[in-house]
Parts: C-alpha cells; sequence; structure tokens
C-alpha cells in the first residue's frame, strides 16, 4: 500500500473522492509520524481533535459534498489562532494562551473541510531565521538533524519536508516562508501584501507579515493560496483581490535576474545552482535580463529599523496584564519590566530594543524616518524593474541550512540569512521559493518574485520550472 | 559604542528588565546593529511622499465597523488576574 503521507493535496483528494482511504486513515497515518518525529516541528497537537475533525470531513465525503481540501491534515504555524488551541508564538509569556477566536485563514480552511493536525515551531513572536529563538527548542532540519530548518516557520516546513503534515501555513516578515522552505527542500509562497488576511495573526511587524502556504509542490500551494486569500472585513489592510488561476508560457516570458543578488556573499554552490535554473528557462524559450535594483545594499538596514520598531510597538501588549504570564511584585511598573524581562526571549528583547532606540526622541529622523524613506526608494527600484519584467529570477537564501548553534552568538550574521527575501518585503511583492537543487543532501531553492497580486504569474511560471528541475 | 546607562534609559523606556549580564550583552549587540544602520546616511535622500506608491494602499485604509464578536468571557479568560468579569491591575499611583 501506498505510503499515504507522501501524497499531494491533489493525490490525497482523488484517493479519498474514489474511497480509497478515508481522512481519518491518512490524519491517522499523520499522527503516527508526528508521535514518533524527533524533529520538534510540532510544539501542541491534539489527537482526538484531529481524528474528530477526520470523521467529521468523511462524512461530508460520504454525502458527497467536498472540495480539494476536504479531510486534507494541514499543521499551522504557532502564531496563527486556532480557537480553543494553544497558542504559544514560541515565547513563554504565552505558553499557556488559550486562542479566543479562529484568525480568518483558519475560519477559512475549517469551512472547507482541512484536518487540523497541530501547531507548529517558531522562532519567538516569528522573530528569526532559524527556530533557534523558540522559547520550547529549535526544530531540525529533516535532511541533517545537526542543522537549522530555517525560520521562522521552521516548523512549518520541516512537517512538510519530513511528511508530518500535508501542507502547512506559516507567516513571512522577512523571509519566514521563503527561508525555511529553502533550507527544507519544499515550496512556500509569500503572498502580496494584502492578499490573505492577517486577522488572528499574533502581530509582529504590520506593515510586513504575510501568511502563506507551505506545500510538497506548487500546485499544492495554490490551491491553499486559493482557499485562504481574499479581502477580509476583520483586516483593513487586506485587499479586494480574487485569485485567478491563469497559464502563462515560460516561453517568451520576462525573466529578470538582478545583479545585486550574485554579488559578494552568496555560496558559490548556491549560486551554481540558481543559475542552473536560470539556464533552464532560458533552453525553455524565456527571456533573460540581467537588471539593477540599486538600493538593495540599504535594504537590511532599512528592515532592521523599520521591523523593530513596529515590534516595539506591537509587543506592548505583553505586559503581564493582559495575557499569559504574569509577575505579580510590587507596583506596577514592576509587573511590567518583571513580567516582560522574564517572560521575553533573547532576540525579541534585542528588537524591542532596537526599535524603541529608534523611535525614542532625538534619533527618530535620523533612523525611522530615513529607514522610510529608503524603503520608498526599494519600492521605486522594482516598480522601475517590473515595468520591463514579468518575474525576478535569484536565490532564496545565500547558504543551505547552517548548523545549529552557528549563528547564536552574533545577531548581525543571522539577519544575514535574509539578504535576498527581505528587500521585496518592503515592497509588498510576492514571492515563492521552490526546490532548485541540493549540495550534498541540503536543498537549496529558488525565489521567483512577481509583481503585486501576480502570484497566478508566478505559480504558472514555477509549475512550469518544476517539471524543468525535475 | 552606546553606553551603559543608555541601554538602561532604553531597556525602562521600553519596559524591560534587563540582568546586569544581558545589560553588557545588550550594549555590543545594539552597539553593532546601531553602526551598521550608519548604511542607511549613504542612501540618496528622498522626500517622503504622503500617498504611498504602490498605487493600491491608499485603497487599504478605510475604516470598515466590525460587529461585535461576543467573545468578551474568552478574553476575560486569558487575563492572569481578574474579579467578576473586571481586569485587576495594580494601583497606577
Amino acid at each position: 500500500m501506498v505510503d499515504l503521507t507522501e501524497l499531494t493535496i491533489k493525490q490525497a483528494h482523488e484517493g479519498l473522492k474514489k474511497g480509497d482511504f478515508t481522512s481519518v486513515d491518512l490524519t491517522s497515518a499523520y499522527l503516527k509520524k508526528i508521535k514518533k518525529s524527533d524533529l520538534n516541528s510540532f510544539l501542541s497537537f491534539d489527537e482526538d481533535w484531529a481524528i474528530q475533525q477526520a470523521r467529521e470531513t468523511d462524512n461530508k465525503i460520504k454525502a458527497g459534498e467536498f472540495g480539494i481540501l476536504t479531510g486534507i491534515p494541514c499543521a499551522i504555524k504557532d502564531a496563527i489562532l486556532v480557537k480553543d488551541q494553544k497558542c504559544t508564538a514560541g515565547s513563554k509569556i504565552l505558553e499557556n494562551y488559550i486562542a479566543p477566536y479562529d484568525a480568518t485563514v483558519i475560519k477559512k480552511l475549517k469551512e472547507v473541510g482541512v484536518v487540523i493536525l497541530g501547531k507548529t515551531n517558531t522562532d519567538e513572536f516569528t522573530m528569526g531565521s532559524s527556530t533557534e529563538n523558540s522559547a520550547f527548542g529549535v526544530t531540525k532540519n529533516p535532511h541533517d538533524s545537526t542543522r537549522v530548518a530555517g525560520g521562522s516557520s521552521g516548523g512549518s516546513a520541516a512537517c512538510v519536508a519530513a511528511s508530518e503534515a500535508c501542507f502547512s501555513l506559516g507567516s513571512d516578515t522577512g523571509g519566514s516562508i521563503r527561508q525555511p522552505a529553502s533550507l527544507c527542500g519544499v515550496v512556500g509562497l509569500c503572498p502580496t501584501y494584502g492578499a490573505v488576511s492577517r486577522y488572528g495573526l499574533i502581530a509582529h511587524a504590520s506593515s510586513l507579515d504575510q501568511i502563506g502556504p507551505f506545500a510538497k509542490n506548487v500546485e499544492d500551494v495554490k490551491i491553499v493560496f486559493e482557499a485562504i486569500s481574499g479581502k477580509d472585513k476583520m483586516d483593513a489592510t487586506s485587499y479586494d483581490y480574487k485569485f485567478e488561476q491563469k497559464d502563462f508560457d515560460l516561453k517568451g516570458i520576462k525573466i529578470g535576474v538582478p545583479k545585486e543578488y550574485f554579488a559578494e556573499g552568496i555560496e558559490p554552490e548556491v549560486e551554481k545552482i540558481i543559475k542552473n535554473a536560470i539556464k533552464k528557462a532560458k533552453d525553455a524559450g524565456a527571456k533573460i535580463i540581467e537588471v539593477s535594483l540599486p538600493s538593495t545594499e540599504f535594504a537590511l538596514a532599512c528592515y532592521y529599523v523599520i521591523d523593530p520598531s513596529e515590534i516595539s510597538a506591537n509587543l506592548a501588549r505583553f505586559d503581564g496584564v493582559r495575557y499569559g504570564l504574569s509577575e505579580q511584585s510590587g507596583s506596577l511598573l514592576d509587573v511590567y519590566l518583571k513580567t516582560r524581562g522574564r517572560g521575553l526571549g533573547e532576540e525579541v528583547k534585542r528588537r524591542i530594543m532596537i526599535g524603541t532606540y529608534c523611535l525614542s526622541s532625538g534619533y527618530y529622523d535620523a533612523y525611522y524616518k530615513k529607514a522610510q524613506e529608503v524603503r520608498q526608494l526599494i519600492r521605486e527600484d522594482f516598480k522601475k524593474v517590473f515595468e520591463k519584467v514579468d518575474l525576478l529570477f535569484c536565490p532564496v537564501s545565500p547558504f543551505p541550512a547552517f548548523k545549529i548553534g552557528e549563528k547564536m552568538d552574533d545577531p548581525m550574521s543571522m539577519y544575514l540569512a535574509d539578504i535576498y527575501t527581505i528587500p521585496m518585503k518592503l515592497a509588498g511583492l510576492p514571492g515563492i521559493s521552490m526546490p532548485a537543487g541540493k549540495i550534498g543532501k541540503l536543498p537549496v531553492g529558488l525565489q521567483i518574485i512577481g509583481n503585486h497580486f501576480e502570484e497566478n504569474k508566478i505559480l504558472s511560471v514555477a509549475q512550469q520550472m518544476e517539471k524543468l528541475l525535475k | 559604542m552606546i553606553s551603559k546607562e543608555e541601554v538602561q534609559r532604553i531597556a525602562k523606556l521600553a519596559r524591560l528588565e534587563l540582568t546586569e549580564k544581558e545589560t553588557e550583552k545588550m550594549q555590543k549587540d545594539l552597539s553593532a546593529i546601531l553602526d551598521y544602520f550608519d548604511l542607511l546616511k549613504k542612501a540618496p535622500a528622498k522626500i517622503l511622499q504622503s500617498k504611498n506608491l504602490d498605487g493600491q494602499a491608499g485603497n487599504l485604509r478605510k475604516d470598515e465597523v466590525v460587529s461585535s464578536h461576543n467573545i468578551a468571557d474568552k478574553l476575560i479568560k486569558a487575563v492572569p488576574d481578574k474579579k467578576e468579569g473586571y481586569i485587576k491591575v495594580k494601583a497606577i499611583f
């Protein structure tokens, strides 16, 4: 019998439709894997609840009322609220926090009848590139357990790579979907800012945060994206957008290759794999155009002013009064200081400190205002480039999965892991990471960036690239 | 290098209690990161426009009235210190 956990969404759906197996069979197969796993990709899972959901969807399937995601088991990053389930955001401060409502993406997935297996590991409050900042331990890379799975959505990437879930949801603020997808060898899509509702995603940096899917292949990612995207009255920044499936022939498509993304810092082996993917696109008839994004060199600094500034405001809510951990001693100020001092981890504190510094009087103009100006320059760079090309091809990460512990002492070296995923986030653009090759056993992802709300172009070309890179 | 006093001042503004060890590490890390931010000075000057260039952002900010979700009980449940449906806080003065 086939291993049910190896099936794609489409294949599992066909099997459910034909009655080859039930959702309970599928769900049990995944739960068995999750229980045996030592990757630490899941922070929590509720077996009884998962089976109960599977039974309900089996009834729906029997009654003939079901869609492509009905009965498909998935995993959710532990920064996205699932009603009545724990939601820790990888933080001690929310260790026992029970979500009071469903995030909009969860509401949508529940409506189409998915089975939620559990919640996946993340860097604390989604801040990091390795899940090493999680208060509940690091997620190991399924391809090499001495290495990280990437982050912050490392749990969501690893569980799909290790077939512990058919698909998963993550969130991407500076690269948190694409980078772990690249390091784990799965497909991950960061949608256009506004394409997917952020309601019920624990806020990190609100002008950047975006929820997106991980899956085994591009088609599955497309199926999930279609299910979760669209306008939501609970998120004023969500956009009235309906995904339209459309085919774009790779032949004749104009692909821009930003020269700044192949400068110093990239590992030669990674460069080789990405250049090979570009060559395959060219051989298939795509037009390759070298382009320049001159403000790229400022992107990381710009991001690390804006992101922590928004964090310092967003995380003010974790005050020991409203949620979770509370250190009840002394005055009200002591409650704040002690709760936050003890409940928040090193990286979160560091970013709150940077943000508070950048926003404090006397420094605001030099840092925050300047960064907003640079953000505009970066947006204009992309705008100009997309007047000339359809898509951009570039690396996701300058290196494959790194060793656990390797970058923990030096925050700057960790920040550099997101050097290719950050710039387009500052412009609110969509991008995908898809497997393009391997260095030894370590996967390397190709990043395809598109113009605003052109996910269909990205996905269509990615599907063709998938065949070429097989 | 950012001074220890400066780190302590920012920590207090940020409502974070830092241990002695954390303060030292923070001093080192913040200095390195703020030094890196100097790069921004090299970026060409740009006058910020009030309207977003993406052409879509202008549409994103319409006020919308959100109906009540009747989850007050659940929200209160998450509060560490409460009494009869009220949130208890320490006296401010």
